[in-house]
Protein backbone atom coordinates (compact mmCIF):
# COMPACT_ATOMS: atom_id res chain seq x y z
CA UNK A 1 0.00 0.00 0.00
CA UNK A 2 2.56 2.66 1.12
CA UNK A 3 5.28 1.19 -1.01
CA UNK A 4 2.70 1.51 -4.34
CA UNK A 5 2.15 5.22 -3.17
CA UNK A 6 5.89 5.99 -2.69
CA UNK A 7 6.17 4.79 -6.62
CA UNK A 8 3.53 6.73 -7.64
CA UNK A 9 4.70 10.05 -6.12
CA UNK A 10 5.95 12.30 -8.89
CA UNK A 11 9.29 14.21 -8.73
CA UNK A 12 12.54 13.27 -6.61
CA UNK A 13 12.83 12.00 -3.45
CA UNK A 14 12.61 15.63 -1.60
CA UNK A 15 9.42 16.30 -3.30
CA UNK A 16 7.97 13.42 -2.66
CA UNK A 17 8.71 13.51 0.96
CA UNK A 18 7.08 17.11 1.21
CA UNK A 19 3.59 15.70 -0.48
CA UNK A 20 3.74 13.03 2.17
CA UNK A 21 4.29 15.80 5.25
CA UNK A 22 1.25 18.09 3.69
CA UNK A 23 -0.86 14.72 3.54
CA UNK A 24 -0.19 13.59 7.03
CA UNK A 25 -0.86 16.90 8.36
CA UNK A 26 -4.00 17.45 6.25
CA UNK A 27 -5.04 13.62 8.11
CA UNK A 28 -4.06 14.87 11.49
CA UNK A 29 -6.14 18.14 10.75
CA UNK A 30 -8.95 16.46 9.83
CA UNK A 31 -9.38 13.89 12.31
CA UNK A 32 -8.75 16.81 15.58
CA UNK A 33 -11.67 18.79 14.11
CA UNK A 34 -14.19 16.72 12.42
CA UNK A 35 -13.56 12.57 13.25
CA UNK A 36 -12.62 12.33 17.18
CA UNK A 37 -14.95 14.85 17.98
CA UNK A 38 -18.27 12.89 16.56
CA UNK A 39 -16.68 9.70 17.54
CA UNK A 40 -15.68 10.44 21.22
CA UNK A 41 -19.12 11.01 22.75
CA UNK A 42 -19.57 7.00 21.86
CA UNK A 43 -17.27 6.29 23.47
CA UNK A 44 -18.31 5.83 27.00
CA UNK A 45 -15.12 6.82 29.55
CA UNK A 46 -16.08 10.24 29.59
CA UNK A 47 -19.51 10.48 30.72
CA UNK A 48 -20.56 13.05 33.32
CA UNK A 49 -24.16 13.32 33.96
CA UNK A 50 -26.60 11.03 35.79
CA UNK A 51 -29.46 10.21 33.58
CA UNK B 1 23.40 -9.93 -0.39
CA UNK B 2 24.96 -13.83 -0.52
CA UNK B 3 21.32 -15.09 -0.31
CA UNK B 4 20.59 -12.80 -3.01
CA UNK B 5 23.12 -13.84 -5.17
CA UNK B 6 22.38 -17.78 -4.47
CA UNK B 7 19.24 -17.19 -5.53
CA UNK B 8 19.94 -15.86 -8.28
CA UNK B 9 22.01 -18.61 -9.21
CA UNK B 10 19.60 -20.96 -8.26
CA UNK B 11 16.54 -19.44 -10.29
CA UNK B 12 16.68 -21.05 -14.05
CA UNK B 13 17.37 -24.44 -12.30
CA UNK B 14 14.26 -23.66 -10.26
CA UNK B 15 12.06 -22.14 -12.73
CA UNK B 16 12.23 -25.03 -15.15
CA UNK B 17 11.77 -27.87 -12.21
CA UNK B 18 8.82 -25.70 -11.24
CA UNK B 19 7.10 -25.02 -14.18
CA UNK B 20 3.73 -27.70 -13.43
CA UNK B 21 3.36 -25.58 -10.06
CA UNK B 22 3.26 -22.44 -11.42
CA UNK B 23 -0.20 -21.48 -10.05
CA UNK B 24 1.20 -22.27 -6.47
CA UNK B 25 3.82 -20.16 -6.51
CA UNK B 26 1.71 -17.28 -7.86
CA UNK B 27 -1.05 -17.88 -4.86
CA UNK B 28 1.97 -17.81 -2.42
CA UNK B 29 2.97 -14.26 -3.74
CA UNK B 30 -0.90 -12.78 -3.43
CA UNK B 31 -0.53 -13.86 0.21
CA UNK B 32 2.02 -12.08 0.89
CA UNK B 33 0.76 -9.46 -0.65
CA UNK B 34 -2.17 -9.91 1.41
CA UNK B 35 -0.35 -10.22 4.84
CA UNK B 36 1.35 -7.10 3.92
CA UNK B 37 -1.57 -4.94 3.05
CA UNK B 38 -3.46 -6.39 6.32
CA UNK B 39 0.10 -5.46 7.96
CA UNK B 40 0.29 -1.94 7.03
CA UNK B 41 -3.70 -1.07 7.59
CA UNK B 42 -3.40 -2.33 10.85
CA UNK B 43 -0.47 -0.10 11.79
CA UNK B 44 -2.40 3.04 10.12
CA UNK B 45 -5.51 1.60 12.77
CA UNK B 46 -2.45 2.06 15.59
CA UNK B 47 -1.15 5.41 14.64
CA UNK B 48 -5.08 6.84 14.17
CA UNK B 49 -5.53 5.41 17.95
CA UNK B 50 -2.72 6.61 19.14
CA UNK B 51 -3.62 10.12 17.57
CA UNK B 52 -7.08 10.20 19.22
CA UNK B 53 -5.29 9.43 22.61
CA UNK B 54 -3.58 12.31 21.83
CA UNK B 55 -5.99 14.87 20.41
CA UNK B 56 -8.10 13.37 23.74
CA UNK B 57 -5.73 14.16 26.80
CA UNK B 58 -4.18 17.11 25.38
CA UNK B 59 -5.92 18.68 22.52
CA UNK B 60 -9.16 18.69 23.89
CA UNK B 61 -7.81 20.73 27.10
CA UNK B 62 -5.88 23.40 24.96
CA UNK B 63 -9.42 23.81 22.57
CA UNK B 64 -11.90 24.04 25.38
CA UNK B 65 -9.96 26.14 27.75
CA UNK B 66 -9.61 28.75 25.11
CA UNK B 67 -13.10 28.84 23.97
CA UNK B 68 -14.18 28.75 27.26
CA UNK B 69 -12.11 31.73 27.84
CA UNK B 70 -13.40 33.55 25.40
CA UNK B 71 -17.20 33.17 26.19
CA UNK B 72 -16.72 34.33 29.91
CA UNK B 73 -15.01 37.71 28.24
CA UNK B 74 -17.68 37.50 25.54
CA UNK B 75 -19.97 37.98 28.22
CA UNK B 76 -19.22 41.16 29.16
CA UNK B 77 -20.55 41.37 32.87
CA UNK B 78 -18.87 38.71 34.14
CA UNK B 79 -16.31 39.72 37.28
CA UNK B 80 -12.62 37.65 36.26
CA UNK B 81 -9.43 38.50 37.21
CA UNK B 82 -8.48 39.78 34.22
CA UNK B 83 -11.95 42.13 34.69
CA UNK B 84 -12.48 43.19 38.09
CA UNK B 85 -15.84 45.04 39.46
CA UNK B 86 -15.20 48.59 39.94
CA UNK B 87 -14.28 49.03 43.24
CA UNK B 88 -17.30 50.73 45.26
CA UNK B 89 -17.56 54.12 46.04
CA UNK B 90 -15.78 54.80 49.98
CA UNK B 91 -19.33 56.41 50.78
CA UNK B 92 -21.19 53.23 49.60
CA UNK B 93 -22.71 50.77 52.33
CA UNK B 94 -21.27 47.75 52.79
CA UNK B 95 -22.76 45.36 50.71
CA UNK B 96 -25.63 43.63 52.43
CA UNK B 97 -25.92 39.48 52.25
CA UNK B 98 -29.23 38.99 51.90
CA UNK B 99 -31.31 35.83 52.62
CA UNK B 100 -34.93 37.51 51.19
CA UNK B 101 -35.96 35.22 47.79
CA UNK B 102 -33.27 35.70 45.29
CA UNK B 103 -34.00 37.26 41.75
CA UNK B 104 -34.16 34.18 39.46
CA UNK B 105 -33.81 34.58 35.47
CA UNK B 106 -36.17 32.36 33.50
CA UNK B 107 -34.08 29.38 31.84
CA UNK B 108 -32.32 30.24 28.54
CA UNK B 109 -32.35 28.63 25.17
CA UNK B 110 -29.90 25.46 24.70
CA UNK B 111 -26.47 25.86 24.47
CA UNK B 112 -26.66 29.79 25.97
CA UNK B 113 -24.14 30.70 28.31
CA UNK B 114 -26.11 32.59 31.34
CA UNK B 115 -23.49 32.49 34.35
CA UNK B 116 -20.07 31.90 35.84
CA UNK B 117 -18.44 29.49 38.53
CA UNK B 118 -15.96 30.85 40.64
CA UNK B 119 -14.22 28.54 43.75
CA UNK B 120 -11.97 29.60 45.42
CA UNK B 121 -10.72 26.48 47.33
CA UNK B 122 -9.73 25.80 43.11
CA UNK B 123 -8.15 29.26 43.30
CA UNK B 124 -8.42 32.72 42.77
CA UNK B 125 -8.44 32.49 39.19
CA UNK B 126 -10.97 29.74 38.72
CA UNK B 127 -13.65 31.13 36.23
CA UNK B 128 -15.66 28.56 33.86
CA UNK B 129 -19.14 29.58 32.21
CA UNK B 130 -22.27 27.75 32.93
CA UNK B 131 -24.72 27.19 29.97
CA UNK B 132 -27.95 25.61 29.45
CA UNK B 133 -28.15 22.21 28.67
CA UNK B 134 -25.95 18.49 28.92
CA UNK B 135 -25.39 17.52 25.65
CA UNK B 136 -21.86 16.61 25.14
CA UNK B 137 -20.92 17.70 21.44
CA UNK B 138 -22.93 21.67 21.37
CA UNK B 139 -22.39 22.04 25.48
CA UNK B 140 -20.31 20.43 27.75
CA UNK B 141 -17.50 19.16 25.29
CA UNK B 142 -16.85 22.88 24.18
CA UNK B 143 -18.46 25.33 26.66
CA UNK B 144 -17.96 23.57 29.70
CA UNK B 145 -20.56 23.62 32.49
CA UNK B 146 -23.93 22.44 32.07
CA UNK B 147 -27.04 22.86 33.62
CA UNK B 148 -29.36 20.46 33.74
CA UNK B 149 -32.50 21.47 31.94
CA UNK B 150 -35.92 21.56 33.81
CA UNK B 151 -33.64 22.01 37.09
CA UNK B 152 -34.34 24.85 39.16
CA UNK B 153 -32.10 28.32 38.05
CA UNK B 154 -29.66 30.09 40.25
CA UNK B 155 -30.82 31.33 43.55
CA UNK B 156 -34.45 29.44 43.01
CA UNK B 157 -36.01 27.33 45.80
CA UNK B 158 -35.24 23.29 44.07
CA UNK B 159 -31.94 21.94 42.77
CA UNK B 160 -29.44 24.21 40.55
CA UNK B 161 -28.11 21.19 38.97
CA UNK B 162 -24.78 21.19 37.15
CA UNK B 163 -22.32 19.16 35.39
CA UNK B 164 -18.71 19.14 34.13
CA UNK B 165 -16.05 17.29 33.10
CA UNK B 166 -13.51 16.01 35.03
CA UNK B 167 -10.94 15.38 33.03
CA UNK B 168 -9.93 16.02 29.05
CA UNK B 169 -12.30 19.02 27.54
CA UNK B 170 -10.38 22.12 29.78
CA UNK B 171 -11.95 20.08 33.29
CA UNK B 172 -13.38 22.30 34.90
CA UNK B 173 -14.31 20.09 37.86
CA UNK B 174 -11.14 18.02 37.71
CA UNK B 175 -10.56 18.90 41.55
CA UNK B 176 -13.76 18.52 42.78
CA UNK B 177 -12.82 15.83 45.27
CA UNK B 178 -10.79 18.63 47.11
CA UNK B 179 -13.99 20.37 47.70
CA UNK B 180 -14.84 20.37 51.46
CA UNK B 181 -17.99 21.19 53.58
CA UNK B 182 -18.19 24.73 54.01
CA UNK B 183 -16.31 25.73 50.91
CA UNK B 184 -18.51 28.19 49.33
CA UNK B 185 -19.35 27.94 45.26
CA UNK B 186 -19.99 31.65 44.06
CA UNK B 187 -22.42 31.47 40.97
CA UNK B 188 -22.75 35.11 38.93
CA UNK B 189 -25.48 35.65 36.57
CA UNK B 190 -25.89 38.95 34.63
CA UNK B 191 -27.94 40.25 37.73
CA UNK B 192 -26.83 38.49 40.99
CA UNK B 193 -24.21 36.60 43.03
CA UNK B 194 -25.41 33.72 44.54
CA UNK B 195 -23.04 32.35 47.44
CA UNK B 196 -24.08 28.44 47.69
CA UNK B 197 -21.59 26.46 50.40
CA UNK B 198 -20.88 22.94 49.81
CA UNK B 199 -23.16 20.93 52.76
CA UNK B 200 -22.26 17.16 51.41
CA UNK B 201 -19.64 15.45 48.79
CA UNK B 202 -20.94 11.20 47.54
CA UNK B 203 -20.61 9.22 44.76
CA UNK B 204 -23.11 7.49 42.74
CA UNK B 205 -24.06 5.50 40.18
CA UNK B 206 -24.46 6.46 36.72
CA UNK B 207 -28.41 6.07 37.13
CA UNK B 208 -28.91 7.75 40.20
CA UNK B 209 -31.00 10.88 38.84
CA UNK B 210 -32.42 11.53 42.43
CA UNK B 211 -29.36 13.01 42.73
CA UNK B 212 -30.43 16.24 40.86
CA UNK B 213 -34.03 16.02 42.54
CA UNK B 214 -35.55 19.13 43.85
CA UNK B 215 -34.61 18.30 47.56
CA UNK B 216 -31.71 15.59 46.67
CA UNK B 217 -32.33 11.97 47.04
CA UNK B 218 -36.48 12.67 48.05
CA UNK B 219 -38.40 12.16 45.62
CA UNK B 220 -42.03 13.79 46.17
CA UNK B 221 -40.68 16.44 48.68
CA UNK B 222 -41.52 19.74 48.31
CA UNK B 223 -38.15 22.24 48.05
CA UNK B 224 -38.00 24.89 50.70
CA UNK B 225 -34.58 25.68 50.30
CA UNK B 226 -32.19 26.94 47.19
CA UNK B 227 -29.30 24.10 46.64
CA UNK B 228 -27.08 23.65 44.03
CA UNK B 229 -25.86 20.48 42.94
CA UNK B 230 -22.41 19.46 40.82
CA UNK B 231 -21.98 15.79 38.81
CA UNK B 232 -19.18 14.67 37.46
CA UNK B 233 -17.44 11.01 36.52
CA UNK B 234 -15.87 9.28 38.92
CA UNK B 235 -13.34 7.70 39.61
CA UNK B 236 -11.40 9.62 37.00
CA UNK B 237 -11.30 8.34 33.18
CA UNK B 238 -13.73 6.17 34.08
CA UNK B 239 -17.87 6.37 33.47
CA UNK B 240 -17.98 3.69 36.60
CA UNK B 241 -19.12 6.13 39.06
CA UNK B 242 -20.34 10.20 39.47
CA UNK B 243 -18.84 12.08 41.85
CA UNK B 244 -21.81 14.28 43.64
CA UNK B 245 -21.52 17.83 45.63
CA UNK B 246 -23.99 19.28 46.89
CA UNK B 247 -24.60 22.59 48.21
CA UNK B 248 -26.84 25.02 49.68
CA UNK B 249 -27.61 28.70 49.17
CA UNK B 250 -26.08 31.09 51.77
CA UNK B 251 -26.70 34.51 50.66
CA UNK B 252 -27.53 36.59 47.09
CA UNK B 253 -26.47 40.17 46.05
CA UNK B 254 -27.55 41.88 43.44
CA UNK B 255 -24.21 42.99 41.01
CA UNK B 256 -24.52 46.05 41.48
CA UNK B 257 -23.47 45.96 45.05
CA UNK B 258 -19.91 45.06 44.53
CA UNK B 259 -18.67 41.29 44.88
CA UNK B 260 -18.86 38.90 47.77
CA UNK B 261 -15.54 38.78 49.84
CA UNK B 262 -15.46 35.07 48.77
CA UNK B 263 -13.76 35.38 45.92
CA UNK B 264 -11.94 38.91 46.90
CA UNK B 265 -10.21 37.02 49.29
CA UNK B 266 -11.71 39.07 52.52
CA UNK B 267 -13.69 35.77 53.75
Amino acid sequence: MYGSLWRHLPGPVWVRVGILVVVAAAVVAVCFLWVFPEIAPLIPFNDITVD
Amino acid sequence: MTVGQDAERLAPAHRRSAEPGAPAHRASSVIAAVVGLVGELLITLGVLLGLFVVWQLWWTDVAANRQQTEVVADLGWAVSPDRPAPSPEPSAPEPVHRTDPAPVMAEPAHATTFATLHVPRWGADYLRPISQGTTRRDVLDVLGLGHYEGTAMPGAIGNFAVAGHRTTYGKPLNRIEELVVGDPLVVQTEQAWYVYRVTETLTVGPRQVEVILPVPSQPEVAPTQAVMTLTTCHPMYSAGQRYIVHAVLDYWMPTADGVPPEITGGA
